[in-house]
């Protein structure tokens, strides 16, 4: 969806025509439990390693596209990965080594 | 179950549906990045895995139950449902639910005002008394526009508020949650606390239902 509204961030949709509310939910996957859980463990006072501000300042960040199409807690791991990666905890060649291992595992298992 | 079909099978194993699809089964990019992130935090000594396993378990503990318990006890206790209204978190507190850093501003509904809250630029959510929101609250179409056509809105959700009743919107932030304390239904003058509480459900407690009917 294009924004109708330059002067608004893409997030900033508030009072913006949009459809009918379908009342949709679902079981949250583990994966997604777990995204949450790191958010909270990490911008928990005994790490402060991320904040409420910076995870929104990276998903604020993400262009309309990109906003829309992934799913809420992608955008959240997305950003909290972003957080890390700027403040040093993690470096990017780290990410890519263990992602790389991950899929290995991942298809190890079938 | 169908009587058309002469099986001979145990019916009590047959599925009608197909099971619903693990989300943990497929290995998407954004799943490996947390599992990435996961590992190397504790690869680190960031954290442990019993963290993330007890931190989520804490989350799934939270359920809507939280929050109608302190609905319930104000309606049948007015000297704490001032205390309520004046200080939501310490209000909480004070009936044993823990709230965490976040204030807490518990709005009342009465024959004249009708709450409902959302959160535009986001999602905040009065998470800690009612456990993750549902996905629509955090849609596109609930957050534009809940705060321009209220009244619409609940209409879809089958909650028709009459037209001189005043609706507020309270629109959320990272730091601040607000809850909605629904009006107490007619007939349950004599019911105790626990039996109120299994009126308070979730939606109505977002705004977007009322308790439900004795």
């Amino acid at each position: 969806m294009t924004n109708p509204d330059p002067l608004r961030a893409h997030h900033d949709m508030g009072g913006l025509p949009a459809g009918a509310v379908e009342p949709t939910e679902h079981d949250y996957a583990l994966w997604e439990k777990r995204v949450d859980a790191l958010m909270v463990l990490l911008g928990h006072k005994d790490r402060r390693l991320i904040t409420v501000d910076e995870l929104r300042r990276n998903i604020e960040s993400l262009g309309p596209e990109a906003y829309d199409k992934m799913s809420y807690y992608e955008r959240w791991i997305y950003a909290i990965t972003q957080v890390l990666l700027q403040r040093g905890v993690i470096t990017v060649d780290e990410l890519g080594r263990k992602i790389e291992a991950i899929r290995a595992r991942e298809t190890q298992r079938g | 179950m169908s009587h058309d079909h002469d099986h001979t099978e145990d019916h009590a194993h047959v599925h009608r549906y197909p099971p619903r699809p693990d989300q943990d089964d497929t290995l998407t990019y954004y799943r490996a990045m947390e599992a990435a992130v996961r590992e190397l935090l504790i690869d680190k000594g960031v954290l442990t895995a019993e963290d993330v396993r007890r931190q989520v378990e804490n989350m799934d503990g939270r359920n809507a139950g939280l929050g109608a318990k302190m609905v319930a006890r104000a309606w049948i206790d007015s000297a704490y449902k001032q205390r309520m209204l004046a200080n939501g978190s310490e209000a909480a507190e004070e009936i044993g639910l823990d709230v965490g850093p976040l204030k807490l501003v518990v709005v009342e509904n009465t024959p004249t005002v009708h709450n409902v809250i959302v959160c535009t630029l986001c999602s905040c959510y009065p998470r800690m008394l009612l456990g993750l929101p549902p996905d629509w609250y955090k849609s596109r179409n609930y957050r534009s526009r809940v705060v321009r056509e209220p009244r619409a809105v609940l209409a879809e959700f089958g909650t028709v508020i009459p037209d001189d009743v005043l609706i507020r919107v309270h629109d959320s932030t990272a730091d601040m949650r607000y809850l909605v304390a629904p009006r107490r239904p007619q007939g349950t003058e004599n019911w105790g606390e626990a039996e109120l509480a299994r009126l308070v459900t979730r939606d109505s407690m977002i705004g977007v239902a009322l308790a439900d009917p004795a």
